[in-house]
C-alpha cells in the first residue's frame, strides 16, 4: 500500500496515493475530464497525459473549467 | 435572413447577437435567455473548478456545446502573461481555438490595456489561437490588430456593464471603414435601440452580457435583442435616406387644384 503524499489542489493542501496519477485524481474528485484544463506545477498537459503523469510530494495542481462570466 | 452569415476564422455564425453568462439570477435564467436571444456564440470564463462542493451543477450541463459555440475568454486579467495562460487553459479545455482576448487596463474602467492587447494577440495567433480581441474605438490600435492576424476586432461601446450605449459612434464608424475585418462591437450596450445602432452603424455582430442578465426581465431583453440585431441589420444592409436639413416633399405638386 503506498503512502499518503501531500500536494495542492486548487489551492487547498490534500493528500494523495503515492502512486496516484493526475487521472486517478480527478476520478477521486468525481471530475470529468472533457472541457476540464490541468495545470501541474504551472505546465499545462494534455488530456492524453492525465493516466501517464504521476503525482509528487508538493506538486500544485489546478483544475480549471468553463463557468459564467465576463469580465 | 438567409445567406448573410457571418464568418469568423472559418466559423459561421447566423446570428449576430452574441452572448455572454454571466451576472445571472442561475443557469436555468441562463439557459433561457441564451435561448430567447437566438445566439449562435456564447462567451464563457476559465476558472477553477469547485472541488469541496461536488454537487454543484456545471455551465454546460445548461449550454450544449454542441448547440452552440463556446467562446472561452480572458476575463480578470491584467497583464499579457495572465492573459497567455488562460487563454492556454482554455484551449486545453478541448472545444476549440477560439480566444476572446480580454488584457485589461484599469479596474474602474475595464477599459483595456491596448499595448498588452497587442502583446497578448501577436503570440496567441502565432500559437494558432482563432484571436476575438477586446478593444478600445482607436482605428489605430484596431488596424494593428488586423495586421497581426486578428480574423475580428471588437471595438467596445462603452464600459463593461455601464449601459452607455455606443459612446463614439464616430469612431466606430470610421474602424468600420477603415479595418477591413469583421467588426464586432462589444461593451456597454444598454438596451435595444443600442444594438440597432451599432449595427446601423455597419457593425458585423453584438457582443454583450449585462444589457441581457441585468434587465428586469432577462428573458424578455434577450428577445429584444435579437430583434434589435436583426432589425439594425436589415436596415443597415437596406441603405437609409441622407440626412437633410430641409423638407423634401413627399406628394406630387402636379394634379393639386
Amino acid at each position: 500500500m503506498a503512502e499518503a503524499i501531500q500536494i495542492q489542489v486548487n489551492g487547498e493542501p490534500r493528500g494523495c496515493r503515492a502512486d496516484a496519477t493526475v487521472g486517478d485524481l480527478l476520478r477521486e474528485l468525481s471530475i470529468k475530464t472533457e472541457r476540464v484544463a490541468v495545470e501541474l506545477n504551472l505546465e499545462i498537459l494534455d488530456r492524453k497525459e492525465f493516466d501517464l503523469r504521476s503525482l509528487k510530494s508538493g506538486d500544485r495542481v489546478e483544475i480549471l473549467s468553463f463557468i459564467g462570466g465576463g469580465s | 435572413m438567409t445567406g448573410d452569415r457571418l464568418i469568423i476564422g472559418g466559423y459561421e455564425f447566423k446570428s449576430r447577437l452574441f452572448v455572454g453568462t454571466g451576472k445571472y439570477k442561475d443557469f436555468a435564467e441562463t439557459k433561457k435567455a441564451i435561448e430567447a436571444s437566438g445566439a449562435d456564440v456564447v462567451t464563457v470564463a476559465v476558472r477553477r473548478v469547485n472541488i469541496t462542493d461536488r454537487s454543484k451543477e456545471n455551465l454546460l450541463d445548461y449550454i450544449d456545446p454542441n448547440k452552440y459555440t463556446i467562446l472561452p475568454n480572458t476575463a480578470g486579467c491584467y497583464n499579457v502573461e495572465d492573459a497567455l495562460r488562460y487563454a492556454r487553459l482554455a484551449r486545453a479545455a478541448g472545444v476549440s481555438d477560439l480566444i476572446k482576448l480580454e488584457v485589461l487596463g484599469d479596474e474602474r474602467t475595464l477599459f483595456p490595456d491596448t499595448v498588452g492587447l497587442l502583446e497578448a494577440a501577436k503570440i496567441l495567433v502565432k500559437e494558432g489561437f482563432i484571436v476575438l480581441p477586446y478593444t478600445n474605438d482607436d482605428p489605430i490600435v484596431a488596424q494593428k490588430l488586423v495586421d497581426i492576424g486578428c480574423p475580428c476586432v471588437m471595438p467596445l461601446a462603452a464600459p463593461i456593464g455601464s449601459g452607455l450605449g455606443i459612446r463614439n459612434p464616430y469612431n466606430l464608424k470610421i474602424i468600420m471603414e477603415m479595418v477591413k475585418v469583421p467588426i464586432i462591437v462589444d461593451a456597454g450596450v444598454g438596451t435595444a435601440s443600442d444594438a440597432a445602432l451599432a449595427m446601423e452603424l455597419g457593425a458585423d455582430a453584438v457582443l454583450m452580457n449585462t444589457a441581457i442578465a441585468g434587465a428586469q426581465d432577462p428573458i424578455a431583453m434577450a428577445e429584444a435583442m435579437k430583434y434589435a440585431v436583426l432589425a439594425g441589420r436589415l436596415a443597415y444592409k437596406a441603405g437609409r435616406i441622407p440626412r437633410k436639413l430641409y423638407a423634401t416633399a413627399s406628394s406630387p405638386i402636379e394634379g393639386m387644384l
